[in-house]
C-alpha cells in the first residue's frame, strides 16, 4: 500500500516536472516586413534564452492577407497566442473576439499609463487594455538638403505659410509646363490624409472628430480651410501635384521633391538614398502656433484562444516585447521609436537630428480612432480628388466626405 | 421440379452476368469521371450555393451569419456607388469586346495572308497574352505616368504638348485601362481567329474566284459567315473576361484602388473590397450573386442572338 502511494507520488512528481520541463510552444504572428521579422527573431532568441521552457514560433503573412488570416484562424480556433495588430483594428478585433483583455494583475493599468506615451490609451476599451505597443510612429517633414541649398534656403519651414514659400522656391517645370521638381509631395494615399485630418484641421482651428470619436466634426470652417490649404498647393500655388511619380515617397527618393510629409517607418527606406542628403524637421505649425502630429502604432495583443500554460507564456512574452530592452532592439533594427517614455526620451535620442523631430511630435500627437481605416482613408482621398479633378468647391466636398464618414462610424457604433 | 429449378438459374445468370459487365464498366468509367465531379462539387458548386445563402445573411467573418432576407440586395440597389461600378463594368465590356474583336480579326485576316515574318509577328502578338497580367499592368502604369517618369508624357512634353492625365483623370482612366486589357488579350483572339480562317476549305474561295467575286465580297459572303462559330466563341469568352476584369484595374490604381473617385472600379474589385477590407461577407456575396446573374444573362443572350442569325 505504502509502495503504491509512493509510486503514485513519484509518478505524479515526475509528471509535473516533466510538464514543467517540456517546452510550451506559443505562436507569434505578424505581417512580413523584413526588418520587423528580423528584429522579432532577435527578441525571440533573447526571450527563449531567459525562458528555456518556452518556445516562440514566429508566423508571418503578407500585409494584404494578414488581417483576414488572423480573423479566419480565430474562427477556426487556431489563432495566434500573441499577435501584432494595428491600433486601428482594435475595435474590430475586440468585437469579433480575436483578442482577450490583458490581465490587470500582470499588466497594472497605472504602470501602463505612467510609463507609455499617452497614445497607448487607444488600446483601452472600457476598463481593459487589449494590447501594448513596442514602437510608435509619428510624422515629420522630410526635406532634401541639396535642393534647399540650390534654392538658397537655410532651414526647413516652421509655419504653414513658410512651407508654401519654401516650396515655391524649389518647384521647377519644363517647357511644356510639367513638373520636373516638386516643392512638396501631395499624396493622399500616403500620409497626407493623416496630415489633413489630425494636423491641418486642428491648425485651422477645428477638430476632426468629437471627443468620443463617434461624430465627424471636420465639416466646419476649419475643415474647409484646411482642405483649401491642401488643394491650393496644387491648384493655385502650383508647388506639387497629386500622382507625380506615382507616389510621394518615390518622388522624394528620386530627388525630385523638396519636401514630403512622412513617418518614422520611412526612415529605413530613405537611409538607402545616396544621391543627396536629407533632413527631418517638425511638422510646420499653424498660423497661431498650433502644433499637432499624428501618432500610430502596431501593438501586440494576446489571442482569445490562449489559456492555461500558454496564456502564462504569452503574458511573459508580451511583457518582454513591450519592455524597455526590447524597444531599444526594435529602434536599432527597425528604426521605430520606443513606446515607453524612458526608452524614447533618452539624451542620445533627443540629440539625434533624425529622431528628435519625431519625438517632439509625439508629445503633442493625436491618434485617430479608426473603425475601418481603408474606408476612412478612401473617403478623405476622394474628398481631395473631387476638388482637384472635378472642381467641386471645398465646402461641398468636405460636407460630402463628412456625411460618408459619419455613415461608416454609425454603421460600426450601432 | 428439380429440372425446373435448375433451369432458371442459367437463364437468369446470362442477363445478370451481362448486366454485371456493363455495371462494372460503368462503375469503372464513373470512378474516373467522379473525381473531377467531386472536386468541382467541393470547390465550385458548393461554395456557389453557399454564396447564394450567405447573400441573405449579415456574415462579417467574425460572428455567426444571421438571416436578414433581401436586406443586402436592397442596400446594394440603393447604393449610388454600386450603380457607378455597374456602369464601369459595362463600359469595360462595351468598349473592350467590340474593339478587341475587330482589331483581332483585322490582324488575323492580314497576318493570314503574309508569309514573310508570319511566325515572328504572330509570336509578337501572342507575347502579351502569356505575360503576367499584374506585371504588364505595372509597366503600363509607368508608361501612363505624368512626366518625368511616364514615357508617353515625357515624349509629348519634349514636343511641347501638355501632358495627358491618363490614369489621374476621371474620364480617361477607364479607357486607358481598357486599352491595356485589350492589348493583353489580343494575341489569344488573333490565334483563334487565324485557326478559324485556316479551317475554311479553300474550295469555297476557288469557287468564288471563278465566279468573279472581289476581295470584299469574298470577305462578306464567305469568310465572315463561315467564321461565325469562332466569333461566337470569342464574343462570349471576351465578354466574360471584360465583365470580370480585376488584375489590370487593381494593379494600375493600387494606391487608390478603382480610382480616381471610383471611376475605374469594376464589380469584381468592389466585391473584393467589400469582402476583404470591410469584411462584409454577406454583402459581398450579394454582389457576387448579382455578378453571376449578369454573366449568365449576357452569355445566354449572346448565344441566343448569334444562333438566331445563323
Amino acid at each position: 500500500m505504502k509502495n503504491t502511494i509512493l509510486a503514485g507520488l513519484i509518478a505524479g512528481a515526475a509528471f509535473f516536472s516533466a510538464t514543467a520541463a517540456s517546452a510550451v510552444e506559443i505562436e507569434y504572428w505578424q505581417y512580413v516586413f523584413d526588418t520587423r521579422v528580423k528584429a522579432m527573431d532577435r527578441l525571440i532568441a533573447d526571450f527563449e534564452k531567459a525562458n528555456p521552457d518556452i518556445t516562440v514560433k514566429q508566423v508571418t503573412f503578407p500585409y494584404a492577407d494578414y488581417q483576414t488570416r488572423v480573423v479566419a484562424a480565430t474562427m477556426a480556433k487556431k489563432g495566434p497566442d500573441v499577435m501584432q495588430l494595428f491600433y486601428g483594428w482594435t475595435d474590430q478585433f475586440v468585437k469579433g473576439g480575436v483578442l482577450q483583455p490583458l490581465d490587470a494583475t500582470v499588466f497594472p493599468h497605472d504602470q501602463i499609463e505612467s510609463e507609455f506615451f499617452p497614445i497607448v490609451s487607444a488600446m483601452k476599451r472600457g476598463d481593459d487594455y487589449y494590447g501594448l505597443p513596442t514602437a510608435v510612429r509619428s510624422l515629420a517633414l522630410f526635406y532634401n538638403k541639396a535642393l534647399f541649398a540650390e534654392a538658397g534656403i537655410a532651414e526647413p519651414p516652421k509655419t504653414l505659410e513658410e512651407l508654401v514659400e519654401t516650396a515655391k522656391k524649389i518647384a521647377k517645370f519644363d517647357a511644356a509646363g510639367n513638373f520636373t521638381t516638386e516643392g512638396i509631395t501631395l499624396d493622399m494615399a500616403g500620409q497626407d490624409h493623416h496630415w489633413w485630418r489630425e494636423i491641418l484641421v486642428r491648425q485651422f482651428g477645428g477638430a476632426p472628430y468629437s471627443d468620443d470619436s463617434k461624430t465627424v466634426a471636420y465639416n466646419s470652417e476649419a475643415g474647409v480651410k484646411a482642405l483649401e490649404y491642401y488643394t491650393n498647393l496644387q491648384l493655385t500655388e502650383k508647388v506639387g501635384m497629386s500622382g507625380f511619380m506615382d507616389e510621394g515617397q518615390a518622388a522624394f527618393r528620386a530627388g525630385r521633391a523638396g519636401m514630403t510629409v512622412d513617418g518614422t517607418f520611412r526612415l529605413g527606406a530613405f537611409r538607402s538614398i545616396t544621391d543627396f542628403e536629407w533632413g527631418v524637421a517638425e511638422l510646420p505649425a499653424g498660423a497661431d502656433g498650433t502644433k499637432s502630429n499624428y501618432a500610430s502604432y502596431f501593438a501586440n495583443g494576446i489571442g482569445a484562444g490562449a489559456s492555461g500554460e500558454e496564456l502564462e507564456a504569452a503574458q511573459k512574452f508580451l511583457a518582454y516585447i513591450s519592455s524597455e530592452e526590447a524597444m531599444k532592439i526594435w529602434l536599432e533594427e527597425v528604426g521605430e521609436l520606443p513606446a515607453r517614455r524612458s526608452a524614447a526620451l533618452t539624451e542620445a535620442n533627443l540629440a539625434d537630428p533624425v529622431y528628435a523631430p519625431f519625438l517632439q511630435g509625439l508629445e503633442y500627437a493625436h491618434t485617430t480612432l479608426f473603425v475601418e481605416e481603408n474606408a476612412q482613408r478612401q473617403i478623405v482621398t476622394d474628398m481631395v480628388n473631387r476638388v482637384l479633378l472635378q472642381g467641386q468647391s471645398p465646402a461641398d466636398s468636405v460636407a460630402e466626405a463628412a456625411a460618408a464618414e459619419q455613415a461608416v462610424l454609425d454603421k460600426f457604433n450601432n | 421440379m428439380q429440372p425446373a429449378h435448375s433451369l432458371p438459374p442459367p437463364l437468369k445468370m446470362r442477363p445478370a452476368s451481362g448486366l454485371k459487365m456493363r455495371t462494372r464498366r460503368l462503375l469503372w468509367i464513373w470512378s474516373f469521371l467522379a473525381l473531377p465531379v467531386l472536386f468541382y462539387s467541393a470547390i465550385r458548386f458548393y461554395p456557389t450555393l453557399e454564396a447564394f445563402y450567405l447573400s441573405l445573411t449579415n456574415w462579417d467573418l467574425l460572428s455567426d451569419p444571421e438571416y436578414i432576407g433581401l436586406e443586402n440586395y436592397k442596400r446594394l440597389f440603393a447604393d449610388p456607388k454600386f450603380w457607378q461600378v455597374f456602369r464601369n463594368t459595362f463600359l469595360y465590356l462595351i468598349i473592350g469586346t467590340p474593339v478587341s474583336l475587330i482589331l483581332a480579326f483585322v490582324i488575323a485576316y492580314f497576318l493570314d495572308r503574309i508569309r514573310f515574318g508570319h511566325t515572328f509577328l504572330r509570336a509578337l502578338y501572342f507575347l502579351p497574352f502569356i505575360t503576367t497580367a499584374s506585371a504588364m499592368a505595372w509597366v503600363w502604369r509607368w508608361f501612363y505616368q505624368p512626366a518625368p517618369t511616364g514615357i508617353i508624357n515625357n515624349f509629348l512634353g519634349s514636343l511641347g504638348i501638355s501632358p495627358i492625365p491618363f490614369l489621374s483623370s476621371v474620364e480617361l482612366a477607364l479607357p486607358s485601362i481598357t486599352f491595356t486589357a485589350i492589348w493583353a488579350g489580343l494575341g489569344f483572339q488573333v490565334i483563334i481567329f487565324m485557326a478559324g480562317l485556316r479551317a475554311i476549305p479553300s474550295t469555297y474561295y476557288e469557287a468564288a474566284r471563278i465566279d468573279g467575286l472581289n476581295d470584299w465580297q469574298v470577305l462578306r459572303k464567305i469568310t465572315l459567315p463561315l467564321l461565325k462559330p469562332t466569333t461566337v466563341f470569342l464574343v462570349v469568352f471576351s465578354s466574360i473576361g471584360f465583365l470580370r476584369i480585376f488584375d489590370q484595374v487593381y494593379n494600375m490604381s493600387s494606391i487608390d484602388p478603382g480610382g480616381p473617385l471610383g471611376s475605374t472600379k469594376p464589380l469584381v474589385l468592389m466585391i473584393y473590397q467589400t469582402a476583404f477590407s470591410s469584411y462584409e461577407m454577406g454583402y459581398a456575396s450579394a454582389q457576387t450573386v448579382v455578378l453571376f446573374t449578369i454573366l449568365l444573362v449576357i452569355s445566354l443572350l449572346q448565344l441566343w442572338i448569334m444562333r438566331e442569325r445563323g
